[in-house]
């Protein structure tokens, strides 16, 4: 009977496999950072589960952990919690992606028993607010968001926006030295997020190159290789000198080592390799989860909304952190930018200068209405809100513009 | 593939082994055949995963066992499964129905997203308010969601009727048309915040749970099964009702298997291409519904890792039966699921990737027999 439609089916049923395997994002070499720490690891597979009297701690990632960005960041997090906590054991699932998928994925890791479990990534957020409902004894820490329940479940953010002031700095020096005073953002999603930073890499080239313009590239995505790729080829060839990415890999630096322009990569300093990597803005969690996890499992944890600055020395600016060198495009540039650099960074990591200060006004934005005026600064609603903000968290001067400079208007 | 090659030539025949093999059209399937076939691809494929887990530097028993336990283990795990067999059932059964008929629709991704945004339409437009009772929403939310999935499976139907254009260039574009489509309304006129999802659903927009209970079952607590499963179920039923106890089954059986002689016999072809591609869409359509009310209450982008293309695949291992379907569609949500388990991801695609290459190679047994030929002197 059948087997007329066998032929033609096998070969659509094997497409569709393709299609399907495509669109799952596609798996990522074994090898694993953590060997040392993780007994299981070193057999190339692992399967996440808790260990009987220890503090069992899982993390679930969006992208591969071997990501060289956003991923590997957290992943390496874990890892420095796993060697820096005694009793402690980790696990973690990766890309796993926002939406529909990770409910379940939380949802059985909190079946297994872990004490512990971080979410890496913005989407995540309502599937483990509903999970951290049914599991009252499991903390849950998540990323990037805005949520809390005041109990279970919590929230950590930082300012980023402070090192991408300062790599914002460098990048208009660079391009002014360059004599084509134009930078490029490729930025994820239009969410507050993505427009802070932005605003902050302006508002830092604007202090060492007034003349900067920087155009912008809207990707929609967190991780994909290829389309970070494309997205800063466009950059380039519209005319940019500098290019900054707000997505996972380090794209950005290899297609300006190509074009024989400059790029800055985003969080994990193994991000910056190429000679056309300026710097990089990263992360440094370890310490931070370690505190964290301290606290949950002392049962002093208060969940919440938790948003550090650089003074927790939870962020770095690849090259100029102790014990670094700053890459090959910094040691030509005029010495008194670099030093503005210098000075801001130790300010930061001292407490005395931070994302308030990068806020600060006079602002202006890019169609001419003076955001803020001199001496006023902006407060945590306004930096990461869109209006009116969310109920109790009202904002005045929402995160919906662009400072003076940047070219191009926010989708409406 | 030619028939009936021999695989040792003749003429060779005077040095080598005193018999030969020779592959042999067959005339005629035994029924126990498909049966065994399938099992034995199944049990090769898994050798051979078992192979490369092993060479990866896993232990192979230990991870099925696993896959096993973590799929089917416990009431929890189970729960789960059955959240992602549902789509995979639902579309599965769109994509048995029109290969029946020899329509390729490869569209089912696409027209499960119209489902949903048809579905979501009814509370975000919105077309009855918040607080509307249950009872009106979800039936209304079914209705828009077929229907959306029905009109957009007409479309390539239609222009297969009417014009003779290839279906699978069609629904495979089609697809991306959808897939745009919702990215339009989330990030645009249903965006919440700036953000890339549509506002949560209102609770009567929600599909019952077996958790929802959970107040006076406690043992229901986290069990995240959905009414959508009944829908798939039913749908099951009807298709098979509709495929083998009915006269338009017989017409889409008979045109699938000659579209010459179902001419020849009046079946109106053009009629029931639409008709069936148009059925199809709306089972698709009905997934999607099931996947926003039943399971992430809001639109938003990624609703489907690609349940739709995974429906082919169903749809080919069930050989087309509808019930067949809901038992491949349960264990390739079992494989989904205990996909998640194996870190680094990539190894469970893998495995899936081995199975139905091992039951394509399978149907070749189907086909031809193996015999082995004593020579005589």
């Amino acid at each position: 009977m059948a087997t007329r439609l066998t032929r033609p089916l096998a070969l659509l049923a094997a497409g569709a496999l393709l299609v399907s395997a495509c669109s799952s994002g596609g798996g990522s070499p074994a090898p694993s950072a953590g060997a040392a720490c993780e007994a299981g690891a070193a057999s190339g597979t692992e399967i996440p589960d808790i260990v009987q009297g220890t503090f069992n701690v899982a993390m679930v990632l969006i992208g591969p952990h071997n990501d060289g960005g956003w991923s590997q960041a957290h992943y390496e997090g874990l890892i420095y919690l796993c060697e820096n906590m005694k009793g402690a054991h980790v696990a973690y699932i990766e890309n796993v992606p926002e939406g529909t998928d990770s409910e379940q994925v939380f949802r059985s890791l909190s079946r297994k028993g872990f004490d512990f479990i971080i979410g890496t990534s913005f989407g995540y957020m309502d599937p483990m607010a509903t999970v951290a409902e049914e599991f009252p004894d499991i903390t849950y820490l998540h990323l990037t968001g805005y949520k809390s329940n005041g109990r279970n479940f919590g929230n950590l953010f930082g300012a980023i926006e402070d090192m991408k002031y300062l790599a914002g700095m460098l990048a208009g020096s660079r391009a002014k030295l360059d004599g084509n005073p134009r930078l490029g953002y490729m930025a994820t999603f239009p969410i507050p997020e993505e427009i802070r930073l932005g605003n902050a890499i302006m508002l830092g080239a604007k202090k060492t190159c007034p003349e900067c313009t920087m155009d912008v590239r809207w990707i929609n995505t967190w991780h994909d290789p290829v389309k970070e790729k494309e997205a800063a080829a466009s950059l380039f060839d519209a005319g940019a000198q500098v290019v900054f990415t707000g997505a996972d890999t380090p794209a950005v630096a290899d297609v300006a080592q190509e074009k024989g322009k400059w790029g800055v990569t985003y969080d994990h300093p193994g991000s910056c390799k190429v000679d056309a990597c300026l710097t990089a803005p990263y992360w440094i969690w370890g310490p931070e989860y370690v505190r964290i996890a301290e606290q949950v499992k002392a049962g002093t944890y208060k969940a919440g909304y938790e948003y550090f600055d650089a003074d927790s020395g939870a962020m770095g600016l690849f090259g100029f952190m102790e014990g670094q060198t700053p890459q090959p495009g910094i040691k030509d540039l005029p010495a008194a930018d670099v030093q503005l650099v210098k000075d801001t960074l130790a300010k930061m990591l001292a407490g005395t200068f931070n994302r308030f200060d990068v806020f600060a006004g006079p602002i202006t934005d890019n169609t001419g209405a003076v955001i803020l005026a001199a001496g006023a600064k902006l407060q945590q609603s306004d930096l990461d809100q869109f209006p009116p903000g969310a109920e109790g968290n009202a904002c005045t001067t929402c995160m919906k513009w662009f400072a003076e400079g940047i070219n191009g208007e926010l989708p409406q | 593939m030619t028939a009936g090659v021999p695989a040792g030539s003749p003429a060779r025949a005077g040095r080598s082994l005193p018999w030969t093999v020779r592959l042999e059209r067959r005339l005629e399937v035994p029924r126990w055949l498909p049966f065994a076939t399938t099992l034995g691809a199944v049990a090769v494929a898994l050798l051979l995963s078992g192979l490369v887990l092993w060479v990866a530097g896993g232990d192979p028993i230990a991870i099925f066992g696993h896959i096993l336990r973590s799929s089917f283990g416990s009431l929890g795990v189970l729960s789960d499964t059955l959240v992602k067999a549902t789509p995979l059932i639902l579309t599965g059964l769109a994509c048995a129905l029109a290969f029946r008929m020899r329509l390729w629709n490869i569209g089912a991704e696409g027209q499960f997203l119209m489902g949903a945004w048809g579905a979501s339409a009814i509370v975000l437009f919105p077309v009855v308010p918040d607080g509307t009772p249950a009872i009106v929403t979800i039936p209304l939310m079914m209705a828009a969601g077929m229907a959306a999935g029905a009109l957009y499976g007409a479309i390539p139907g239609v222009l297969r009727a009417v014009r003779g254009v290839n279906e699978i260039i069609v629904t495979l574009m089609l697809n991306y048309v959808a897939a745009l489509w919702i990215a339009f309304w989330v990030f645009g006129p249903w965006s919440e915040g700036g953000f890339q999802l549509s506002r949560a659903f209102p609770p009567e927009a929600w599909l019952p749970r077996l958790s929802d209970a959970a107040d006076v079952v406690p043992a229901l607590s986290g069990l995240t099964v959905h009414l959508g499963l009944a829908f798939g179920l039913v749908a099951a039923v009807l298709v098979h009702f509709l495929l083998f106890r009915s006269r338009r089954g017989y017409e889409i059986r008979l045109i699938g298997d000659s579209p010459r002689a179902a001419r020849y016999a009046g079946v109106n072809v053009a009629r029931t291409t639409v008709i069936v591609f148009a059925m199809s869409g709306a089972l698709a359509g009905l997934a999607g519904m099931s996947e926003v009310a039943g399971v992430v209450h809001r639109l938003q982008q990624a609703i489907s890792p690609g349940y739709g293309f995974t429906a082919i695949i169903v749809a080919y291992i069930a050989k087309l039966h509808p019930y067949g379907v809901v038992v491949a569609a349960i264990a390739f949500g079992a494989l989904i699921l205990a996909g998640r388990e194996i870190q680094p991801s990539g190894i469970p695609a893998m495995i899936q990737g081995i199975i139905l290459f091992s039951l394509i190679a399978s149907e070749a047994l189907l086909r031809y027999r193996i015999r082995v030929v004593r020579r005589v002197a």
